[in-house]
């Protein structure tokens, strides 16, 4: 078996007396399209930000791209991708130049950089929206230009927190393309959702609840573990069992 | 080295060149404050507004009143009567002085004895009411030298006090003020524009999406106060041009000098305003932070009050401001034309600051978001 391209043991969250992730275990193989799955405050946020060094874990260890996150956070940073739930872009930089910038900060050379922008904004159809501020850009918009400046540098992996939060259906599906093109290109996605559409598309599912996992599989699978017929059974009957 | 430093530069420069708003503002304010300072502020005070109660009118008394008249810092505004019309000027602010001569003026001053004369002046105003004491004193001084000379048979004055204004012959206070306000505009502008340079960041979300790239601190911070240096030295361009052309404040030394230092102390405030922006969550919270740092900026540095008459301990804060020092090298260049032999001292001090605030923003900044 090949080295997982995430992998986390008992990684352990705290917020003084609350605890937001507890003992997660999880392993994610290479190219694989993975979702992270809970209401509100389950700790989605929380792990990402953890395997992206944001965070530093209160207790358990966490492997990503074959680095250790609390030994070098620094060194994984060329290897990952990260999108905010709250998109990081300039609003008062142009597509471009919003791109240049990030393709700037992960060090790619002059001339590397203006064709792997040519390459991304190709993949994105960005080409029409070059010159236009990134504030100007509705939600769809705003979300694919970021995804393409988390891209530039090829990571191996690549975190997208809430990706299409806010953004109308027709984006979604198209975002959801180029999802599955960056995974069919060897990149792991691991995102967060709690939207069931959306996690019923990812190969495999983590169910989070009040920072525990609760079940682990496909779609499917999730939703025997915590006994619902469907997904949204499942999500619902978490909900109310969190609720109490 | 750094391959980081350039994006983040032209990042940084793009975004200030498209902020025409604040661009304006950064090149406006100095205009404005140049002018006035350089119009408005005068420290000597002249043509206070003077009620005159001439309790003797006689020739003696026009006399004496005429004397006061002439000095220039007493503007007579109206004759009185009596006490409670004299009264009633100054609690109206008609007058700021008054002069009262008792009726006995004239006998006492052909007796010999004593004859006195009454300046009354508003000190609730202290820097009017010390120059018109002053004024005063000389006025009754110049009258006594006149009086006993002549008794005592002299046609000239046994002493007198040559005194020679060195570096500001004419005492103008435009001279004195604007060297200062170079350094108080770029104290006021620099220390604040770093300051909610990564305030503003935090609340745009993009300083969490910097956070995962594999930028270096060093990088981020230097990416960040780069362009702003450059803007820092067009503004003190426009001091200097307008202090030279509309206030004919001198440039006695060597310009070249002057700009490396000034760069220097461009660093340091900006650095500054990196620090207070790592402990600033917000953008508002960081201009607070700025704004209770101006007040000791500008009131003991020495821009307006001499550091001499503070307190031992006041004059110790003001060694920790960097302005204070800069000060000294602005007049020294500006005005006495002197060099690095006499400025060293500073020039070591504020290249102290620079280096040190600049490493303090950054061991206090961390890529995390705890």
């Amino acid at each position: 078996m090949t080295d997982p391209a995430v992998e986390t043991r008992s990684l352990t969250r705290r917020f003084g007396d609350l605890t937001a992730v507890r003992d997660l275990t999880l392993r994610i193989a290479p190219g694989e399209v993975f979702g992270l799955l809970g209401p509100n405050g389950s700790g989605k946020t929380t792990t990402i930000r953890m395997l992206c060094g944001l965070l530093e874990p209160s207790g358990g260890t966490a492997r990503v791209a074959g680095v250790e996150v609390t030994e070098a956070p620094e060194a994984i940073k060329q290897r990952i991708g990260y999108m905010a739930q709250q998109v990081g872009l300039y609003e008062d930089l142009t597509v471009g130049e919003n791109l240049d910038f990030y393709g700037g900060i992960y060090g790619l050379k002059h001339a590397a950089r203006g064709a792997r922008l040519a390459e991304v904004v190709a993949f994105l159809n960005l080409e029409s929206r070059l010159d236009q501020l990134a504030g100007h850009l509705s939600g769809g918009w705003k979300q694919r230009l970021a995804l393409g400046c988390a891209l530039l540098h090829r990571p191996n992996v690549l975190f997208l927190d809430e990706p299409t939060a806010g953004v109308d259906p027709a984006a979604r599906r198209n975002f959801w393309q180029a999802i599955y093109g960056i995974a069919a290109q060897g990149t792991t996605v691991l995102l967060t959702t709690h939207y069931m559409d959306e996690a019923e598309r990812c190969q495999r599912l983590a169910m989070l609840s009040r920072g525990h996992l609760i079940a682990l599989g496909t779609s499917t699978e999730v939703a025997a573990q915590v006994g619902g017929k469907t997904l949204e059974d499942a999500f619902i009957l978490l909900q109310e069992r969190d609720e109490r | 080295m750094m391959p980081r430093f350039w994006p983040m530069f032209r990042k940084e420069f793009i975004q200030m060149r498209r902020d025409r708003l604040t661009l304006a503002l950064m090149i406006g304010v100095p205009v404005i404050q140049l002018l006035m300072f350089g119009y408005a502020i005068q420290t000597d005070v002249r043509n206070l507004p003077t009620v005159v109660l001439d309790e003797s009118r006689t020739p003696e008394s026009r006399h004496l009143i005429h004397a006061f008249e002439n000095t220039g810092n007493f503007r007579i505004v109206a004759q009185v009567d009596g006490r409670p019309a004299l009264d009633a000027a100054f609690a109206r602010g008609d007058a700021q002085a008054g002069i009262v001569v008792p009726a006995d003026y004239p006998r006492d001053l052909l007796r010999g004895t004593t004859a006195t004369v009454q300046i009354i002046v508003d000190a609730s105003d202290p820097m009017s009411s010390q120059a018109a004491l002053a004024a005063a004193a000389g006025v009754a001084q110049i009258r006594n030298l006149a009086i006993l000379s002549a008794a005592a048979g002299r046609a000239t004055l046994p002493l007198e006090a040559r005194v020679r204004p060195r570096y500001n012959p004419g005492l103008r206070t435009a001279v004195y003020i604007v060297p200062g306000l170079v350094g108080v505009v770029l104290t006021m502008t620099m220390v604040i524009i770093t300051a909610i340079a990564i305030a503003r960041e935090r609340e745009r979300g993009t300083l969490e999406q910097l956070i995962v790239t594999p930028i270096t601190k060093t990088e981020l911070m230097l990416g960040k106060i780069a362009p702003y240096v450059g803007v820092g030295l067009v503004q003190m361009t426009a001091v200097l041009v307008l202090g030279r052309f509309v206030f004919a404040v001198p440039l006695t030394g060597s310009i070249w000098l002057l700009y490396g230092i000034s760069i220097v102390f461009v660093v340091a405030n900006l650095s500054l305003g990196l620090f207070i922006s790592t402990l600033a969550q917000t953008q508002q919270q960081a201009m607070q932070m700025s704004f209770f740092l101006m007040l000791p900026s500008i009131l003991l540095s020495g821009f307006m009050f001499p550091r001499q008459a503070m307190p031992l301990f006041f004059q110790w804060v003001g060694l920790a401001l960097p302005l204070t020092h800069f000060l000294k090298v602005l007049r020294g260049i500006l005005l006495k034309g002197v060099g690095l032999e006499a400025l060293w001292p500073e020039v070591l001090v504020l290249t102290g600051f620079a280096v040190g605030l600049i490493g303090l923003a950054v061991s206090r900044f961390h890529k995390t978001l705890d």
